[in-house]
C-alpha cells in the first residue's frame, strides 16, 4: 500500500480548487472518506435498509448484524475488553455530553469539583460547565504551559476530595502534541478521581487501547476518522456506564414500560434510545480497516510532520503553538500565527493556491486567550497528503506571507 | 485562474493599506460588525446631510474589501445608499465573497450599510 493507492480510494483529490489540484489539509476538522466507507453506506442504505434490532425480517435482521458487527470493530480497535463497554453516539460532543449528565447524575454532588485541562474544544467544557451549573459543582482549570504542555506538575495541586472527574484530551486539536494519558490516569485514579479522555485527535493518528491509557471514558467521532458524520462512540468503562443513569429516554433503551415505572434495558442498549445512527455506525468497519491500512505508510507521514515542523519552527516570521519536546509526540497538525498577517488573510489566499487550511478559534477560545491571540492558522494532514503537497503548503505559505506583510 | 485571484487580493491588500486610519478609542463593541472571523469596526458621521463611513478590522482583506464599500458609499445621502443595488460588488468579480458562510463577512458589512442608512432617512 503506498500513499498513491490510498489516494485512489479518495475522489476528492481528482477535484480542483482555483484551478489547481486541492491540497486538504483540514483534515482536523473531518477527514476525507474512502471509496470503501462510501460504499459500506449506500450498500446499507439501499440493499439492508431497516430498523434495527426489533423486527424478525431479513433486512432488519441483516441491518442489526451490521450494526452489532460495528461494535465488535471499534471494540477490538480500541481494546476494550467488552462490547457492552461500546456506546455509539452521534460524536465526539454527544458522547461527552452523555457522561457530563448520566455521570454527573450519579457521582456529582453540591460543593463538588470538575478539573477540565486550558487546552480543550469547547465540547470539553461547556457539558462540563452545564453539569457543574446544574448539580452546583464548581470547575477547576489544569493549564498549558507556554509550549504548550499540560502543568501536570500542579495537577495533585488542584485535586480535592470532593474532585469527582478529570476531563482532558488526548491530543488537543489546536496543539497537536499527545498528552501522557496514563500518567495522568494514574495521579487520577489515586485520588479517586474518574477521567474522560476526548479523543476525537487522538483515535486518528495512533492506535489507542483504552486499557493502557487506563482511562474511564473514551470519546471520539466516526468522522474524523474516515467513518460518515453523525457516528461516534463513546468508551467507559462497564461498572460505570452500568451505574450511571440513562442520558435520554425513548425506544429501544426499555426493558419494560408501565405507567406505575419504567426499567431499563442493559448496556449499551441503556444509552441508545431512539432510533441510531443505522447507515452510519456500520461504517466505522471499512473506516477502521482504513486506519488499519493507512499505517503502511506511517513512515513518510512522519517525514511530512517533521519536515512541516522543521520549515515552520526555523521560520523567523511564524509562530508555532503546541512545540514538542520529541517529535514523536506531535501529530501532524500545526497551529501558528505570521507576526503582522491575519490568520483570515492567510487562509484567503492559501485558497486561491487550492489549499484548504483553517483559520480562526478552532472552537477553542481558552486556548486562544493562554497564548494572546484572536486566532490561528491550522494545516493538518492525512494518511492521503504527500510531501509534495507539504512543500508546496509551505512555499505558498512563503509567499501569502510576503504579500500581505 | 488562481493568478487573477492573487492580483484581485493583491488589489484589496493594498486598498487595505491605505485606508485612513481610524481612531483607537473608536474601536468599541458597538461599532463591531458580527458575522465577521476577523474584526471588523464601522462607524459613521453625518455632515452636510451625506453619510461619511470610516472603518478598521484587523485583518487586510477585509479592510480592503470595507475600504472598496466605503469609497462607494462614503459622502451618499442615506437615500442615494438606501436606493442602491450593491449590484457593483458582483461586477468587480466579489460575488462569491456574498455567500453568507464566507468567512469574510461581506453581506454582514452592506447589511450595516443598509442599516445606517435606513437609520438616518
Amino acid at each position: 500500500m503506498t500513499i498513491k493507492d490510498i489516494r485512489d480510494k479518495f475522489k476528492y483529490t481528482s477535484r480542483t480548487v482555483a484551478g489547481r489540484p486541492v491540497v486538504y489539509l483540514d483534515n482536523a476538522a473531518t477527514s476525507q472518506r474512502p471509496a470503501e466507507v462510501l460504499d459500506k453506506y449506500l450498500n446499507i442504505s439501499t440493499l439492508s435498509n431497516a430498523n434495527i434490532h426489533r423486527a424478525v425480517h431479513t433486512l432488519a435482521v441483516d441491518a442489526t448484524d451490521e450494526y452489532e458487527a460495528a461494535r465488535d470493530a471499534v471494540k477490538e480497535f480500541i481494546g476494550a475488553d467488552d462490547r457492552r463497554e461500546i456506546i455509539f453516539t452521534s460524536g465526539t460532543t454527544a458522547s461527552i455530553n452523555l457522561v457530563a449528565f448520566s455521570f454527573g447524575e450519579a457521582f456529582v454532588h453540591e460543593g463538588d469539583e470538575i478539573i477540565v485541562s486550558e487546552a480543550e474544544h469547547h465540547s470539553n467544557i461547556v457539558p462540563w460547565q452545564m453539569m457543574c451549573q446544574r448539580k452546583g459543582a464548581s470547575l477547576k482549570v489544569l493549564p498549558v504551559d507556554d509550549s504548550g504542555h499540560l502543568r501536570i506538575d500542579v495537577l495533585e495541586t488542584l485535586i480535592t476530595p470532593k474532585t469527582r472527574l478529570l476531563a482532558v484530551t488526548h491530543v488537543s486539536n489546536v496543539l497537536g502534541l499527545v498528552n501522557p494519558i496514563p500518567e495522568i490516569a494514574q495521579i487520577c485514579h489515586s485520588h479517586g478521581v474518574k477521567i474522560l479522555v476526548d479523543g476525537a485527535q487522538g483515535i486518528v493518528h495512533q492506535r489507542v487501547d483504552v486499557k493502557k491509557l487506563d482511562c474511564d471514558f473514551y470519546a471520539f467521532s466516526g468522522h474524523k476518522i474516515y467513518a460518515v458524520p453523525g457516528t461516534g462512540v463513546l468508551y467507559g468503562k462497564k461498572e460505570l456506564l452500568d451505574a450511571m443513569p440513562p442520558y435520554m429516554g425513548g425506544g429501544e433503551m426499555i426493558e419494560t414500560v408501565k405507567f406505575s415505572g419504567t426499567t431499563y434495558a442493559p448496556l449499551p442498549e441503556k444509552f441508545e434510545a431512539g432510533t441510531q445512527n443505522i447507515s452510519g455506525a456500520p461504517t466505522f468497519i471499512p473506516a477502521i480497516n482504513f486506519a488499519k491500512e493507512a499505517e503502511a505508510v506511517e513512515a513518510e507521514t512522519s517525514k511530512i510532520r517533521d519536515y512541516v515542523l522543521d520549515a515552520l519552527t526555523n521560520d523567523p516570521r511564524i509562530r508555532l503553538f503546541g512545540v514538542p519536546r520529541e517529535t514523536s509526540e506531535k501529530i501532524p497538525l500545526f497551529s501558528f500565527c505570521v507576526e503582522g498577517a491575519h490568520h483570515e488573510d492567510l487562509a484567503l489566499i492559501l485558497d486561491k493556491m487550492g489549499i484548504a487550511v483553517r483559520s480562526g478559534q478552532m472552537c477553542a477560545e481558552p486556548v486562544m486567550d493562554r497564548f494572546g491571540v484572536t486566532g490561528m492558522l491550522r494545516a493538518s494532514f492525512a494518511p492521503y497528503n504527500t510531501m509534495e503537497e507539504a512543500e508546496y503548503f509551505i512555499k505558498s505559505l512563503d509567499r501569502a506571507i510576503r504579500m500581505l506583510v | 485562474m488562481y493568478e487573477e485571484w492573487l492580483d484581485k487580493y493583491e488589489y484589496l491588500i493594498e486598498l487595505g493599506k491605505n485606508l485612513e486610519s481610524y481612531p483607537e478609542d473608536a474601536k468599541t463593541d458597538d461599532k463591531l460588525i458580527k458575522g465577521c472571523q476577523s474584526r471588523v469596526w464601522l462607524d459613521y458621521e453625518l455632515k452636510d446631510g451625506k453619510i461619511w463611513f470610516r472603518a478598521d478590522s484587523d485583518a487586510i482583506i477585509t479592510k480592503g474589501i470595507i475600504s472598496l464599500l466605503i469609497s462607494v458609499y462614503s459622502g451618499r445621502t442615506a437615500e442615494e445608499i438606501a436606493s442602491s443595488d450593491f449590484s457593483f460588488i458582483g461586477e468587480i468579480g466579489l460575488r462569491e465573497n456574498l455567500s453568507p458562510t464566507r468567512a469574510n463577512g461581506l453581506v454582514s458589512m452592506i447589511e450595516t450599510i443598509k442599516r445606517v442608512a435606513k437609520e438616518n432617512l
